[in-house]
């Protein structure tokens, strides 16, 4: 990519090369129309100008016409339509072997938890070839991940996780913009994707790496007292956690959600909302209580509870480094 | 029908002869302009105030393009810049784009094109002129007191908890000045379907009158939902009751939902009688019937009614569902055939036509130019996998100004001239305006097409400060905004210096079909003398005979 006047942007995840397709596809299409209409106007502008003694036809329409022109367009546009719906479908479904990786957004910085424990502030490190699934959630406004070199974006709210999703293909710095105003510095809200090989990025990650996430969960779960109802051994007063994730789960007024990320993080900030069926609403909101980093890793370890740990692939027994360096552990 | 010999012997007359009392010289003091009922010169009182409105925006517009001259913040503070965007914004959409052509041309011209003496509540008609002048009043105030910072979007929780800026006064300015639009539909639909001449059926209306009656469907059904979401915030902001902010229990994307279930409609507010501008334009400089007269008329009623339905393709990205998504983007394509339609229908009308290169003309050239290409890239918009890069960067920035501002200024600018004799009694200088014209043309290209290549390349929308990579593209952006003020600026000093300079125009300079060029230009307080009777269809220049190739215009 030219610095000076770059014309395209840097290419460098599994999906840039199939949005840049597609959007190929669209120039072609849009400026053979754009030049099918300024060639027809500007040829029928000069050759029908005013001649002394020649006097305009007057044609009422042509209804065959007019659906010609207006069927073709249509399955042109059923094309577009597809093949971004495909795509999308792509970029909204993170496949189940991702390294998940959480994100919290808030005036003007993207904190960034990595599931071995590892915390950065504007960069997010991740080897190449690896797909990355980011669990986002914002502390205060609206916020956007966005990385123009991987073609994706996706709005952080505040309150509820949202998620993306991508594979990088070529190491590098990339650049992370937030790309819904949010306020003073929203501009300067910005900073690196640092793609690395695998290698270098064990080594990286090796360095800083602290407790992982789910077992700063598990040490909350039981200092803030989950552990007194939500029981494994025998049936306590709140639901048996074990293997719930992703499962589905039946309601007191009868319907039946899956318990995904945000379904866990709502029954901890606000319990009453979704009672499971047999149970009585007597838990207390934690709303206020834990931060978002501590609603991360109690989700993180409710997580784990079901499936095997998710870390990076090659470094699940990496030895944690010494416990006095996990953060936030403590119950405010 | 006035025939050749006819329209000069008029011109010749009004010249010599002590002018006829009409609806400029019909009372001259300040109280017979605030107090009129006359839409003539309510129209007038909205122009002045519009146009007021456009140069602010257009200031606000110039320092943002200075400040991205280069990549580091260093004209104004952060916060003075999303101010600056955020007004820029506001003061163009609800101060400018909406209310132009409806409420000046359309304001103007309906009554005029349907054989009528007036709206049907010309009170009313007052009444929405100084609801918009109270908000645009409002609007001032806060901006003197230190603006209003949350993009025109007004998104929350931002606008409820982030910002500490006048919001709420921002927010009644929108809301006053959005019954202010709420009345002028009001009128225009019951005068529209109550008040026709004789004869004057549906079917042969003037399509300008089509798109002016869908507009006025949206702006009644679509600004209450906007009005109310605005009260919402306001709520919210003073009595944190928890309606969008998460923390206090609310949903921010209701408030998205909310917005835009009428600010997608409002975009189509604000082009809709734009298209039908275009379409008298065409007819008249090409001495043409319009091709397929009743699918133009119907595909403006089709986008009134479906783009109520499209409008979370604003929100790809926002957390909404997939499927929920998927549907979105499937109805949005839909908006996209009745455009295109409309487009073909111009473009057929030029085949086996007569045309005259008259500066209207070269503004409706410039309005298909510039629209076919606004609605190309929002197909690239609609397709959901090149929404998600392209979404909240410079490409929606370039695709939703090529549609509101070409689009919508086009065609304004090209009824401005193409009714300024009948408005003024005069003619406005030929030569200028072409020149007006093309630098509008030329400057509107250059600032905003490097703008969709910005986009693609990854440059967020709402940026202070830019990676340097991005600056030759900004540069370019802003020398060609340069060129657009230019272009702007020249019609109004000409249409000023046309007042007191301008040939005399005559009651139909281009031979125009249209009971409006049936009247005395100016036209009498009342419109007609006697209410004419129509048997004829709209565009029937075959019935009307060729204004001669030296046409009575002031090169």
């Amino acid at each position: 990519m030219s610095k000076f006047l770059p014309l395209w942007p840097d290419s460098a995840s599994t999906m840039s090369g199939q949005v840049d397709a597609l959007y190929i596809y669209l120039l072609l299409v849009a400026g053979v129309m754009t030049a099918l209409i300024f060639v027809a106007v500007t040829v029928l502008a000069i050759k029908y100008r005013r001649v002394p003694g020649r006097e305009a036809t007057q044609i009422e329409g042509s209804t065959i016409l007019e659906i010609t022109w207006s069927i073709i367009p249509f399955f042109v546009m059923l094309t577009f339509f597809i093949w971004g719906a495909v795509l999308y479908f792509q970029e909204r479904t993170p496949p189940a072997n991702a390294t998940e990786v959480y994100v919290v957004a808030k005036q003007w910085m993207w904190k960034i938890e990595h599931m071995e424990g590892q915390r950065e502030i504007n960069e997010l490190h991740v080897p190449v070839g690896q797909n990355v699934k980011l669990i986002m959630t914002s502390q205060d406004v609206i916020h956007s991940f966005f990385v123009p070199a991987f073609r994706i974006k996706q709005d952080v709210l505040p309150g509820r996780y949202t998620t993306l999703w991508f594979k990088a293909t070529v190491p590098g710095r990339y650049h992370l913009f937030c790309a819904e105003y949010c306020g003073t510095m929203h501009s300067g809200m910005g900073g690196d994707i640092v793609v690395m090989e695998p290698q270098e990025y064990a080594q990286w990650m090796a360095v800083g790496a602290t407790a992982p996430l789910q077992d700063t969960g598990k040490e909350l779960f039981a200092s803030l007292g989950c552990a007194t109802c939500h029981r494994f051994d025998v049936q306590g007063r709140g639901p048996n956690l074990a293997g719930i994730y992703n499962k589905p789960v039946l309601l007191e007024d009868g319907r039946t959600v899956t318990a995904d990320e945000n379904y866990v993080r709502e029954s901890i900030l606000n319990p009453t909302a979704k009672i499971v069926n047999g149970f009585k609403p007597i838990m207390p909101t934690f709303q206020g209580i834990v931060s978002d980093e501590q609603l991360n890793a109690l989700v993180a370890y409710v997580k784990s509870l079901s499936q095997p740990p998710t870390g990076t692939a090659g470094l699940q027994n990496q030895p944690a480094v010494s416990p006095g360096q996990t953060q936030n552990v403590q119950v405010q | 029908m006035a025939s050749k010999a006819a329209s000069t012997e008029n011109t010749a007359m009004s010249a010599n002869q002590a002018p006829k009392l009409n609806y400029l010289n019909n009372g001259h003091s300040l109280k017979s302009w605030l107090l009129t009922t006359d839409h003539k010169r309510i129209a007038m009182l909205y122009l002045i105030s519009v146009t007021t409105f456009f140069f602010i925006g257009g200031f606000f517009a110039m320092l943002i393009r200075l400040e991205l001259l280069t990549p580091q913040g260093d004209l104004m503070q952060a916060d003075t810049y999303n101010k600056v965007f955020t007004m820029h914004g506001m003061t163009m959409v609800f101060f400018f784009l909406i209310p132009v052509v409806p409420a000046v041309l359309g304001n103007f011209l309906v009554p005029l094109m349907i054989g009528a003496k007036d709206l049907a509540f010309p009170r009313i008609n007052l009444l929405s002129w100084y609801l918009y002048i109270i908000a645009g009043t409002l609007f001032l105030h806060c901006m003197l007191i230190g603006g209003v910072d949350t993009g025109w979007t007004f998104y929350t929780p931002y606008s409820t908890v982030g910002s500490n800026t006048n919001v709420i006064e921002a927010g009644l300015a929108v809301f006053i000045a959005g019954f202010s639009s709420i009345f002028t539909g009001l009128n225009f639909i019951v005068t529209i379907h109550r008040m026709r001449a004789p004869g004057l059926t549906w079917d042969r209306l003037p399509l300008f009158i089509w798109a002016n009656y869908a507009t006025s469907l949206i702006m009644i059904l679509g600004t209450p939902v906007v009005a109310i979401t605005i009260v919402l915030v306001a709520v919210e902001r003073l009595f944190h009751l928890g309606i969008f902010d998460p923390a206090l229990g609310g949903d921010p994307l209701l408030f998205q939902h909310l917005f835009w279930f009428y600010s997608h409609p409002a975009v189509y507010i604000m082009i809709l009688p734009s298209m039908g501008v275009v379409s008298e334009l065409i007819t008249c400089f090409s001495r043409k019937r319009i091709f397929g007269y009743k699918f133009i008329a119907l595909s403006s009623i089709a986008i009134a009614v479906i783009g109520f339905l499209v409008w979370a393709h604003h929100m790809f990205v926002a957390g909404i569902s997939l499927y929920a998504a998927m549907i979105f983007s499937f109805l949005t394509f839909f908006v996209g055939v009745p455009s295109a339609v409309k487009v073909f229908n111009w473009t057929a009308t030029l085949y086996k036509s007569s045309i005259t290169y008259a500066t209207p003309m070269l503004y409706a050239f410039g309005f298909i130019g510039l629209f076919t290409i606004g609605g190309l890239t929002g197909l690239f918009l609609a397709t959901l996998g090149i929404d998600v890069h392209v979404t909240d960067t410079y490409f929606v920035v370039a695709h939703f100004h090529y549609v509101m501002v070409g689009g919508v200024l086009m065609g304004f600018l090209g009824g401005m001239h193409f009714w300024w004799p009948k408005i003024s009694g005069r003619m406005y200088p030929e030569g200028w305006a072409r020149l007006s014209a093309l630098l509008v043309f030329v400057g509107f290209n250059l600032t905003f097409f490097p703008q969709f290549i910005l986009g693609y390349v990854g440059m967020p929308r709402r940026y202070w400060q830019y990676p340097p990579e991005f600056q030759v593209l900004n540069v370019l952006s802003t020398a060609g905004a340069s060129v657009l003020a230019v272009g702007y600026l020249l019609p109004m000093i000409y249409f000023l210096w046309s007042l007191k300079y301008g040939p005399i125009a005559s009651d139909n300079p281009w031979n125009a079909a249209g009971l409006e060029w049936k009247t005395t230009s100016p036209p009498p307080t009342f419109n007609f003398d006697e209410t004419p009777v129509v048997t004829w269809e709209a565009y029937n220049y075959d019935e009307i005979p060729d204004v001669p190739l030296e046409a009575p215009v002031a090169r």
